[in-house]
């Protein structure tokens, strides 16, 4: 596919940028459930 | 007989009359390399080997970069092959900690707007007249992440390796003198002053082993094509969180590490041939170079206000500088300006959430980036 510098760069720009946050605020959601699900505990402490 | 002596000594001399005019001004930059690394401490598990590379490869004759030369066959079975930065990255893993990002798993999103220079930087050298592919390994110089940017220009532009490897390494190693003023001019003595706190332990050993897991999965089925950066980084983690291989984590951190660093190191300086390497185009890489790490702290911070606009006020700005990949300098530099102002306060281990996220997000910009052009047909 034939793409010209400006199509590429805008492009680049919006799907590199919100790609990027995107999938680290989705990642940051997970983190936030795993914590959730497996929750720490005082014994942990010390192993 | 004279015949013979004459060319018996013209041997003896022909290292000199070969030389290249740009020969001997990249043997002073290998000397600079040396110099930053030795005297400055700069980076020096990098700069030293590349320097000494920049020298052995700019001394005519002696043919190390040619077929069957020792510099060729480390370069060619390390750096072409993109082994060297991925075994590097299994070292990175295992050495980070990411608890204090999982304590406050918003703080990930630090880590992607300290990416943000990389996109900047990419459509500013289109701009300049750079290719596509030789837009994108610039501006992954903004990722503040030697391996990541190796793997990627190595791929794709291997041509500019040694510009970009060398920006990438040293504007890496200069990040406490070039964020410090970014960072003051963006925020309010206000906000340089806002204390957030102690940072609780509250993450349990099953989320620490399972977080690399969901990375590589999650993050694999993106962008695919970033795969082997962020599985690599992320098997060291799990190797370390998991606590059952140790002799594995150790041997990551110390010796794989320590070989793959000596050979990436001086195969990058090999490829600072003086007439490959001194050309105009080399002084906008790293002129653009610097720009993507000016432009990766602005964002930062920027983003930083955002979040703390959002948070109600919890959240320093100042951290935000810290979600470049530059682990754990940038952490500490964000602990060392938030003391000026506030010295009561302990900015450093929620700046390493943030510096541990643009660990991740650096990769995963990468990664992102990759895929993109996989996407568009380009790669």
């Amino acid at each position: 596919m034939k793409m010209d510098n400006w199509t590429f760069g805008i492009t680049m720009l919006v799907v590199g940028m919100g790609g990027t946050l995107l999938t680290l605020w989705i990642l940051s959601l997970i983190m936030s459930l795993l914590k959730k699900a497996f929750p720490y505990k005082k014994e942990e402490e010390g192993k | 007989m004279l015949e013979a002596i004459g060319n018996g000594l013209y041997g003896l001399i022909a290292g000199f009359t070969n030389l290249h005019w740009s020969n001997p001004i990249m043997i002073v930059v290998g000397l600079v390399l040396l110099y930053l690394g030795i005297k400055k401490d700069f980076e020096p598990l990098l700069l030293v080997p590349i320097g000494f590379g920049c020298i052995l490869v700019n001394i005519p004759l002696a043919g190390l970069m040619e077929k069957e030369g020792f510099l060729r066959i480390i370069y060619e079975a390390g750096i072409l092959t993109e082994l060297f930065p991925l075994l590097i990255f299994i070292g990175i893993g295992a050495m980070t900690d990411f608890g204090p990002l999982l304590e406050n798993p918003k703080i990930f999103l630090l880590g992607a707007a300290g990416q943000f220079g990389i996109f900047l930087t990419l459509a500013l050298a289109l701009a300049l007249g750079f290719t596509k592919l030789e837009a994108v390994s610039i501006g992954v110089i903004g990722a503040c992440d030697g391996p990541t940017a190796i793997y990627v220009t190595s791929q794709y532009a291997p041509h500019l390796l040694g510009a970009v490897s060398v920006a990438a390494y040293c504007y890496m190693s200069l990040v406490p003198i070039i964020q410090p003023p970014i960072m003051r001019f963006f925020t309010t003595e206000e906000e340089k002053i806002i204390n957030m706190g102690t940072v609780k332990k509250s993450v349990s050993k099953t989320t620490r082993i399972v977080f690399p897991l969901v990375v590589t999965v999650f993050g694999g089925l993106i962008a695919p094509k970033g795969l082997p950066l962020l599985g690599t980084i992320m098997l060291g983690n799990l190797m370390k969180e998991s606590g059952v291989v140790s002799r594995l984590t150790k041997a990551s951190e110390n010796e794989i590490a320590n070989i793959v660093t000596l050979l990436l190191g001086i195969s990058i300086g090999a490829t600072m041939d003086g007439r490959v390497f001194l050309t105009p185009q080399t002084l906008i890489i790293l002129a653009l170079g610097f720009l993507a790490i000016c432009l990766d702290t602005a964002c930062g911070v920027l983003f930083g206000k955002v979040m703390k606009v959002l948070s109600g006020g919890k959240i320093n700005p100042l951290i935000g500088a810290a979600g470049i990949s530059a682990y754990p300098m940038s952490a500490r530099v964000v602990q060392r300006e938030g003391q000026k102002y506030n010295p009561k306060n302990f900015l450093l281990m929620h700046a390493m959430g943030a510096n541990t996220g643009g660990q991740v997000g650096s990769v995963m910009a990468a990664a992102v980036m990759l895929s993109i052009l996989k996407g568009m047909g380009i790669i």
